[in-house]
């Protein structure tokens, strides 16, 4: 077994029958992490503790326990999620030197299923961005051209796991964050229904459209993780009842009568040439398998950018209030404290710790809030919303899943939009409507562009029907061009 | 009623603080005796990624209380943020409910100088309560314990016109919560907080004047005086040709004034939303049936029932039913003792009188409802009489011994054999030969008590005095 290229799978279960420790396993990553990251930036924090960790799994195992379904797998997590002990801080320098007393639900069942934290990955500002350049940390590097940005907020999930410098990463996802660098670094990423997998201790960025989900190689993959994450938690009033379904034993890619929606509205055009390419090649393929292409329309899908933007600047203006440097976080130096105004402390402190794009979207999202504005925006953008979720729901009665792009072109150029914010808020076009509806969508590498950068194709499913949704990029991935491909940094 | 040819218009919001154990959005507990910070999970401290869930208990208490209040109960309200800055506001918002409430339009009626006033609730909501924050000069303490406790805010129309409605408002407001249960009802340590809303107009206008908020008046009285000097304030200035600025004035009990702390006509913006992390709550009818059902008798039911079932004056009703552990005690006492009105005596003179002196909750009273209810049953089948009733009363306070042991204990058992009577008579007029010549006679008038009160005296109060009247007279004919 080369470790490097291992499957999840195939790492727990030599780990559980002793072929290998969680001990090799982990120095094996570990090396990896120092020999390439310094090249990538995709790490924000590594854990100091991870062998450690990893000698505790093999502990278990010697005494005979029943470690999970993976067992001393190394992940690496995005630093959205609260990690016990371990600094998280969303990439921002407003979060430097917190350490969260307590665990992401998602991080408590990864190690309850036997995962060891290799680190935390580099992101986007409050997972503010669409390139990972808005990080406190600096950029991260696309591992398939260094000159390339790994896509965003989730840049150091993707990179990481395309260049194997772990074996599974999570990421999260409010308006592509985890599908678009999925599809920038060749790897599959997940964004699961809004409600599957919960939100506690996941720093909130707009709280109705975030999910974490799985940043790895394989659907396989995706699905085992997707699994260990899901299920309801109380601490999550969002996180739905729904049963985790067995998704990774029931994954078949036999798609032969299943109906492919495409949007008709997607099809106006735009699309570069790979990237258009790509997406044909995908609709032939699924169509060769056995699937029938049904055209649906889903109207209002031009709004999804304003919408978005609308509803996640609102939340955020809000849910970032917190950072006040008052009980953790940065705090900007005084002088002297006493006769300082409380004004000018919170001024300050925010002026110093948030970066400009985190800055330009609170702006924004208060705004949208204020009295007098309130329904000509945040309401009527909701009244767009639950517009633009009835079209899908009705569009899913037509369809079993939904096939399209993930973004218009694949990775751009470091530096390239950086000073264009309208720009580089269009990258989201074919990925916040998914987010806004609550629908499971995920990025699977499908094409390479003529200079060789992998190009992913998003398949999205109906309200937690992630299992035919997976279904579909299991065919694909089994006819995918970038497999067995791997970026030259490797 | 008229001041000055003005008329006040006043409303008021309370803010109830619900007695649940945990906090509202968080398992934290809500102890009042919890060391500085000591309630404060990752939750209340409002740490990223954390999120509220709504404690069901929080729900049930202030649905109880609007239905106490005559509240529509909403189907599905909504928990909103309120943005604001503070560095006791742990997330920057506050979570409370904005357009949707969850108790709408109710009302409550209660006596003002023994005239019914009724008020409309316009509604009542759910929201946590800050943390608190200490100034001291140098720097500021913030202690997040109370970040998180649920609070019920009432808010009533602008339905009151003097200071008393307004205090007697706020009793009502309070009684009603003690009798739920839902909360202490203690202004001074917080657990109610009262903000009064008051303007005044012309005697005759139908248009409202400015109105000013009074924040925080930690006791009724100083609701009714802190209104009183508003309204004389605000007439002084209307007067004067002034014109009244919207703001928010604290009442300074010391000096007897109430001073401006801000104004609102630069009132913050809160940017109230939905708040995403929690669902719109649903309430069934099956869930407000089922609280409805274990609603309590409510003070003015319970003392009309006084009246009409146990046939008790209304004064006696009202003093008892001021409490609900009173009205308890009372009715316990009066199940046991079979004799309403003689079980209100006991309780409303004897049982308060020790009570107050020893600075006691009825709770905690020594003597149980039981125990007195079966003295009483004791004076009406002769074991004791009533004088001696007092003896034994004393005892039981003191030792908190059943009656019965009381009274065989210190052999205070009524003496009912007319022999035994008898011979004490004999003794006492064989001892006063004279008088009772002079009585006979008519040379001396009015012997008669005198002749009783020696044989009561003979017997150590023990003899039954209807027996000693009986024979006494039988003798001295």
């Amino acid at each position: 077994m080369d470790l490097t290229f291992a499957s999840l799978s195939e790492i727990s279960e030599a780990v559980t029958a002793k072929k290998l420790s969680a001990k090799e396993v982990a120095t094996h990553f570990q090396q990896r992490v120092q020999a390439l990251d310094p090249k990538l930036n995709a790490f924000a924090a590594l854990n100091p503790d991870v062998i450690k960790e990893a000698d505790a799994i093999d502990a278990r195992i010697a005494k005979g326990e029943n470690v999970g379904v993976l067992a001393g797998v190394p992940f690496g997590i995005k630093d959205m999620l609260c990690t016990k002990g371990l600094a998280t801080t969303a990439g921002s320098k407003i979060l430097s030197g917190f350490i969260p007393p307590y665990d992401a639900t998602v991080v408590s069942r990864l190690k309850k299923a036997g995962v060891v934290i290799m680190g935390k990955l580099n992101q986007d500002e409050f997972a503010m961005g669409s390139s990972n350049e808005t990080s406190f940390f600096g950029p991260v590097k696309n591992p398939w051209d260094l000159e390339r940005v790994p896509g965003g907020s989730s840049g150091g999930s993707a990179a990481a796991q395309a260049a194997r410098l772990v074996p599974g990463t999570i990421g999260t996802d409010t308006g592509g964050s985890i599908r678009q660098p999925a599809s920038f670094c060749g790897i599959v990423g997940v964004k699961p229904t809004y409600g599957r997998v919960s939100r506690y201790g996941i720093i909130a960025f707009a709280s109705s459209l975030d999910q974490a989900g799985p940043m790895v190689s394989t659907v396989k993959d995706a699905a085992l993780t997707l699994e260990v994450i899901s299920g309801h938690d109380p601490m999550d009033s969002t996180s739905s009842q729904k049963q985790v379904p067995a998704w990774s034993k029931n994954l078949s890619s036999d798609i032969k009568g299943m109906k492919i929606g495409v949007i008709k509205e997607y099809l106006s055009g735009g699309l570069e040439a790979d990237t258009q390419k790509t997406f044909d090649e995908a609709l032939a393929t699924v169509k060769k398998m056995g699937a029938e292409i049904v055209e649906i329309s889903v109207a209002g899908t031009e709004f999804a950018i304003p919408v978005y933007y609308l509803v996640a600047t609102s939340e955020a203006s809000s849910n970032l209030a917190r950072y006040d440097g008052v009980r953790f976080g940065y705090r900007a130096e005084f002088p002297r404290l006493s006769g300082v105004e409380l004004e000018e402390f919170y001024g300050k402190t925010r002026g110093e710790g948030f970066g400009a794009e985190v800055k330009r979207r609170i702006m924004l999202g208060t705004y949208c809030l204020s009295s007098g504005y309130y329904d000509a925006y945040y309401n009527k953008a909701g009244q767009v919303r639950r517009l633009l979720t009835e079209q899908f729901i009705d569009a899913f009665k037509k369809c079993d899943a939904i096939l399209s792009p993930v973004t218009a072109a694949p990775a751009f150029k470091l530096g390239e939009l950086v000073h264009d914010p309208m720009t580089m808020y269009l990258n989201d076009i074919f990925t916040t409507s998914t987010n806004l509806a609550g629908l499971p969508g995920m990025s699977v590498p499908f094409g390479l562009s003529q200079s060789g950068l992998p190009i992913g194709v998003q398949v999205t499913g109906a309200h937690f029907e992630e299992q035919k949704m997976l279904n579909v990029a299991y065919a694909l991935e089994s006819v995918s061009s970038v497999k067995g491909k791997n970026p030259h940094v490797i | 009623m008229s001041f000055r040819g003005y008329e006040a218009v006043i409303g008021i919001e309370i803010h109830v603080q619900l007695n649940t154990a945990s906090k509202i959005f968080c398992s934290d507990a809500t102890n009042f005796d919890a060391g500085d910070n000591e309630n404060v999970s990752p939750v209340s401290a409002g740490m990223p990624g954390t999120l509220p869930v709504v404690n069901k208990k929080a729900i049930e208490y202030g649905i109880k209380t609007g239905l106490a209040l005559g509240c529509e109960i909403r189907k599905k309200s909504v928990f909103s943020r309120k943005n604001y800055f503070y560095p006791d506001s742990p997330k920057g918002y506050q979570i409370s409910q904005y357009d949707l409430p969850i108790c709408e339009n109710g009302f409550i009626t209660f006596k003002v100088n023994g005239v019914d006033k009724t008020v409309h609730i316009s509604r009542a909501h759910l929201e946590e309560d800050a943390g608190k924050s200490t100034h001291s000069g140098e720097y500021t303490l913030i202690n997040l314990n109370r970040a998180g406790i649920p609070l019920l805010e009432i808010v009533t129309g602008p339905d009151m016109r003097t200071p008393a409605e307004a205090a007697e408002y706020g009793r009502a407001i309070r009684q009603i919560v003690r009798y739920l249960d839902v909360c202490d009802g203690n202004l001074e340590e917080g657990s109610m907080r009262c903000d009064c809303n008051v303007s005044v107009r012309k005697e005759g206008s139908t248009q409202f004047g400015t109105k000013v908020e009074i924040k925080n008046v930690n006791s009724f009285r100083f609701v009714e005086k802190a209104i009183e000097y508003e309204i004389e304030r605000q007439i002084d200035a209307v007067e004067r040709g002034e014109k009244i600025l919207q703001e928010t004035r604290l009442w300074d009990p010391d000096k007897n004034r109430t001073f401006a702390m801000r104004s609102k006509e630069d009132a913050q913006d809160y940017r109230y939303f939905p708040d995403p992390d929690l669902l719109p709550l649903i309430v069934t009818k099956e869930m407000i049936d089922e609280i409805k059902s274990k609603l309590p008798e409510l003070p003015i039911a319970r003392a009309k029932r006084f009246q009409d079932a146990h046939g008790l004056p209304e004064y006696d009703a009202t003093v008892l039913t001021t409490e609900k552990s009173w009205a308890d005690f009372y009715e316990e006492t009066a199940q046991e003792s079979k004799n309403f009105k003689a079980s209100s005596n006991w309780i409303m003179t004897e049982l308060m009188r020790e009570l107050n002196s020893a600075n006691k909750e009825i709770a905690h009273s020594p003597i149980t409802p039981k125990q007195l209810g079966r003295m009483i049953a004791l004076i009406d089948n002769g074991t004791i009489s009533g004088k001696i009733a007092k003896t034994v009363f004393q005892e039981m306070w003191n030792s908190g011994k059943d009656p019965e042991v009381v009274i065989k204990e210190k052999g205070l058992v009524q003496i009912t054999d007319p022999a035994t009577i008898e011979k004490l008579v004999d003794e006492v007029l064989a001892a006063n030969v004279q008088s009772v010549e002079d009585h006979k006679t008519g040379k001396k008038k009015n012997l008669f008590g005198f002749f009783v009160g020696a044989v009561m005296k003979a017997s150590k109060g023990q003899a039954n005095p209807e027996l000693v009247n009986k024979i006494l007279q039988e003798k001295l004919k």
